[in-house]
């Protein structure tokens, strides 16, 4: 039997090597009440050989206690750690479980299947890559799992797998499998998933959970586990453009100034150009300084903190982005909403809204739509009165007592969501994802490109401001290419003696040379390359225009 | 110049970046906070990675650890050690009223000590120095309530955790909004596992208390649970006879509630080696652990960490 003490003389281990670095995937699992999702993750972690000893005695103990599958072991009670979860045989809260195998390792969010803790499962949904739906076979696809896929869709995560379980209380046929599937890919057409698989499994005995089901010959697909350890799921963040909200102004001495903060999109080096939002400025990086020496490069996912060559104004609430394509700055929020609390949304009233690093407050003006939770869809609601109660998700507008730097939450998770808290109780009311971002104070949207000028140790090559360089640059475009595009016309005509091949070849030609042209001259205004460096102007003001 | 920047992150780079993001939100965000102190292994590492998180400030926060007097002897000396040496500030607090009823665990049990030295101890500091957020090194994998919190976890002025209604917590968004007398309780280490520390210990060269080395100590099998004789207090039952056994601790508290393990690893490595072998839990060697299922739960809503 286990005694409580490792009753073992270990021999002289060697050497532990290096620790192997190991990709994570962070997935949840969620699905109706009864489905089974405690005793998926249970199994899961028994088969792999991740249980440890002494739980599995504690296991065995709880499952004569409170178990729910005779003499058998109860997988559930491997992970249900709250009392009145053991008592009840549910799940309320979001439990994290850990776990490795030789490919990957795994952050698991198990979440609850009631509606009343829809809130406790959209956390686990919101840092998911992955979310693996379990659906009782018997059952099919029931208005929860609709609900629980349209809140992982709306939350951005991409992947979907389908656990078909219970199988042997439907004789593991495969025309239920087939006809679930056919159901759910139809269901789930609107909602923009990039993978969906099934996997016909039964958690309790562990069928196509790691090891291949005895009763499932028709099945060719991969196992659970095998299916997490290979799935394939990108990290956006990595290819997107530079962002990092400032957290906090790392100030030692009067002769060190730097900006703390997680980068949620993209990299930086030193000498690369930020842009500061909301203001508006542009600075260049001097250096990347961390406890283990300055850096290179840093990429998405990284804590760093970043020192500037000029000394501008940064605090806390600020983006740094790129100047090439920066966050929008708005203070009115077209966005949707997943409302969390029991007292539905007041319009009017104040809520405090955090995005990324900043905290404003905010209200509703308006609702505008209610998400269909059986197709995902909105439906527009009428003018005024309209609000949104526990647990229901809508799109809204929101206005913002001042500009924040976001994306659009399909863009960027990390800049584009955010949460609504109330500013008497301190709870979290909302989850928010913005769609679109505007503004209605001109200088704060429309970003003044003589923003570039006011780098410091940049010449600042025109006196006035750029504002017309786009229609400038347009114009020069046509001036220069439609007597260019007649030549064209009467070389390929004198050539060929074919006007409608000329017509042809010279249509084209003007509009990909006006896009070329267009693009080289914008590139153009972004390089200094030739420039004489006069004694540069002051920085103009924030003007505004 | 480091390589991190031209390979993929790796998961240890990402849970210390996750760590210290939190640390900052916090600091950010919160008027007076604090660090729980113990000196074991996941302190070690989370003092490590707020020392990281501000540099080069120093933390903007002091250090708390609350002694029970029931301590190993050598965690005492490598807590002193180590603030000397980060230039931390160390407060230090012990329940008056323990002292006055000369508190025993032997004597009174794990829980009853566990109570007053830990748990309102705990409470008395928080309220001494109006600590509003104090980071704790607690891990979600630890057990199973643990796993439930959240990585802020928010506090009433009477320190009750309320598992059924805690704050929903989205992406890397903390609400850290309190009224006057609530706090937070914070733990940037929740998606670490004990391989993660041990792996980010061995990766990072962080020094850990001598106790987690096997070595040849004085010990007594009660219940068993291999005791270690750190001090005259301990007296022996009848039948008992102190073994001379080379063990180590995979967790460290008070040494009357710590089970050893025979062991022979010395180095981190060899930690990581022996641990990768085990079959068993960390927290089996965790008296207080196992006053009923959900023993741990009921401690952390009367304010346990």
């Amino acid at each position: 039997m286990h005694g409580v003490v490792v009753d073992s003389s270990p021999s002289r281990a060697p050497s532990a090597p290096p620790p192997i670095e190991k990709p994570i995937l962070r997935f949840l699992t969620c699905g109706s009440v009864d489905d089974g999702k405690s005793t998926l993750i249970g199994r899961l972690l028994y088969d792999a050989g991740l249980a440890p000893d002494d739980l599995l005695v504690t296991l065995e103990k709880d499952s004569k206690k409170h178990g729910t599958q005779g003499d058998d072991l109860d997988f559930a009670l491997l992970v249900d750690g709250l009392a009145a979860e053991r008592e009840q045989g549910i799940t309320i809260d979001v439990a994290y479980r850990y776990f490795a195998t030789d490919q990957r390792k795994f952050i698991v969010a198990d979440t609850p299947g009631h509606e009343q803790y829809t809130r406790n499962m959209a956390t686990g949904a919101s840092t998911a890559e992955l979310a693996v739906l379990l659906v009782d076979a018997r059952k099919g696809i029931l208005e929860q799992t609709q609900r629980h896929s349209v809140i992982v869709s709306i939350l951005g995560v991409r992947h979907v797998v389908v656990a078909l379980n219970k199988m042997d209380l439907v004789g593991y046929a495969a025309e239920t499998f087939n006809a679930i599937e056919r159901d759910f890919r139809a269901f789930a057409e609107h909602l923009r998933f990039a993978s969906i698989t099934v996997v016909p499994l039964v958690a309790k005995d562990g069928d196509n959970v790691v090891n291949r089901s005895a009763h499932m010959d028709w099945y060719r697909g991969p196992t659970l586990l095998s299916h997490l350890e290979s799935a394939a799921v990108g990290d956006a963040s990595r290819i997107a453009p530079f962002r990092m909200p400032v957290q906090w102004v790392n100030r030692p001495s009067h002769d060190f100034r730097g900006f703390s903060g997680f980068i949620a999109g993209g990299n930086v080096q030193p000498g690369d150009i930020v842009r500061i939002l909301p203001s508006g400025r542009d600075a260049r990086v001097a250096r990347i300084v961390t406890a283990d020496g300055d850096l290179a490069r840093a990429v998405s996912g990284q804590s760093v903190t970043l020192t500037l060559a000029a000394d501008v104004d940064v605090s806390r609430g600020d983006v740094l982005a790129s100047p090439v394509s920066p966050a929008k700055v708005g203070d009115r929020l077209h966005a949707k909403l997943l409302w969390l609390v029991r007292e539905p949304l007041v319009l009017d009233k104040s809520y405090l809204l955090k995005l990324g690093t900043k905290l404003t407050p905010a209200f509703v003006k308006e609702a505008t739509s209610h998400i269909k939770i059986e197709t995902g869809l909105a439906e527009p609601l009428g003018e005024g009165g309209a609000t949104l109660a526990f647990n229901e998700i809508g799109e809204v507008e929101l206005w913002l007592d001042s500009p924040v730097a976001c994306d659009r939450y399909i863009e960027n998770r990390d800049t584009g969501g955010f949460i609504l808290i109330d500013r008497v109780t301190n709870e979290t009311v909302a989850v928010g994802m913005v769609q679109e971002a505007t503004s209605t104070s001109r200088g704060a949207n429309g970003l003044p490109e003589s923003s570039y000028a006011s780098m410091e140790g940049l010449p600042q090559p025109l006196a006035r401001p750029w504002r017309h360089m786009p229609l400038r640059s347009l114009i020069k475009a046509l001036s220069w290419r439609i007597p260019g595009s007649l030549v064209t016309f009467a070389v390929v005509f004198a050539f060929t003696k074919d006007a409608q091949i000329s017509a042809a070849i010279t249509a084209t030609e003007i509009l990909a040379k006006i896009a070329l042209y267009y693009l080289h001259e914008r590139l153009w205004t972004r390089l200094h390359i030739g420039f004489e460096n006069n004694d540069a102007p002051p920085p103009p003001d924030e003007e505004g225009l | 110049m480091t390589a991190v920047a031209t390979k993929q992150l790796g998961h240890l780079d990402r849970l210390e970046s996750e760590s210290i993001h939190i640390m900052r939100e916090v600091v950010a965000e919160c008027e007076r906070p604090v660090m729980l102190y113990s000196s074991g292994k996941d302190s070690a590492a989370m003092l490590h990675l707020a020392i990281k998180a501000f540099y080069p400030s120093k933390p903007p926060f002091p250090l708390l650890h609350v002694d029970t007097m029931w301590k190993f002897k050598e965690m005492i000396v490598f807590r002193d050690r180590r603030a000397r040496e980060t230039g931390m500030e160390l407060l230090v607090h012990v329940n008056p009223q323990g002292i006055e009823m000369n508190i025993d665990p032997f004597v009174h049990g794990s829980k009853l000590h566990t109570e007053i030295m830990k748990t309102e101890a705990l409470k008395q500091a928080l309220d001494k120095w109006r600590f509003d957020a104090a980071f704790g090194g607690a891990r979600r994998d630890e057990e199973k309530s643990r796993a439930k919190e959240r990585i802020l976890s928010f506090r009433t002025a009477q320190h009750r955790w309320d598992p059924k209604s805690q704050r929903p917590e989205f992406w890397r968004l903390y609400n850290s909004r309190k009224g006057p007398g609530e706090s937070l309780r914070v733990f940037p280490l929740s998606n670490w596992t004990e391989a993660d520390v041990w792996d980010y210990i061995a990766r990072e060269r962080i020094p850990v208390v001598p106790l987690y080395f096997a070595k040849v100590r004085p010990v007594v099998n009660r219940h068993g649970m291999l005791l270690m004789l750190d001090d005259e207090r301990m007296k022996l039952h009848p039948g008992e006879v102190v073994e001379y056994k080379r063990v180590r601790f995979r967790t460290l508290g008070c040494y009357p509630l710590t089970g050893a393990i025979e062991s022979a690893a010395t180095t981190v490595g060899e930690i990581i080696a022996e641990m990768r072998d085990s079959r068993f839990s960390e927290r089996q060697g965790r008296l207080i652990d196992h006053d009923g299922a959900t023993s741990m739960e009921q401690k952390k809503q009367e304010g346990y960490f």
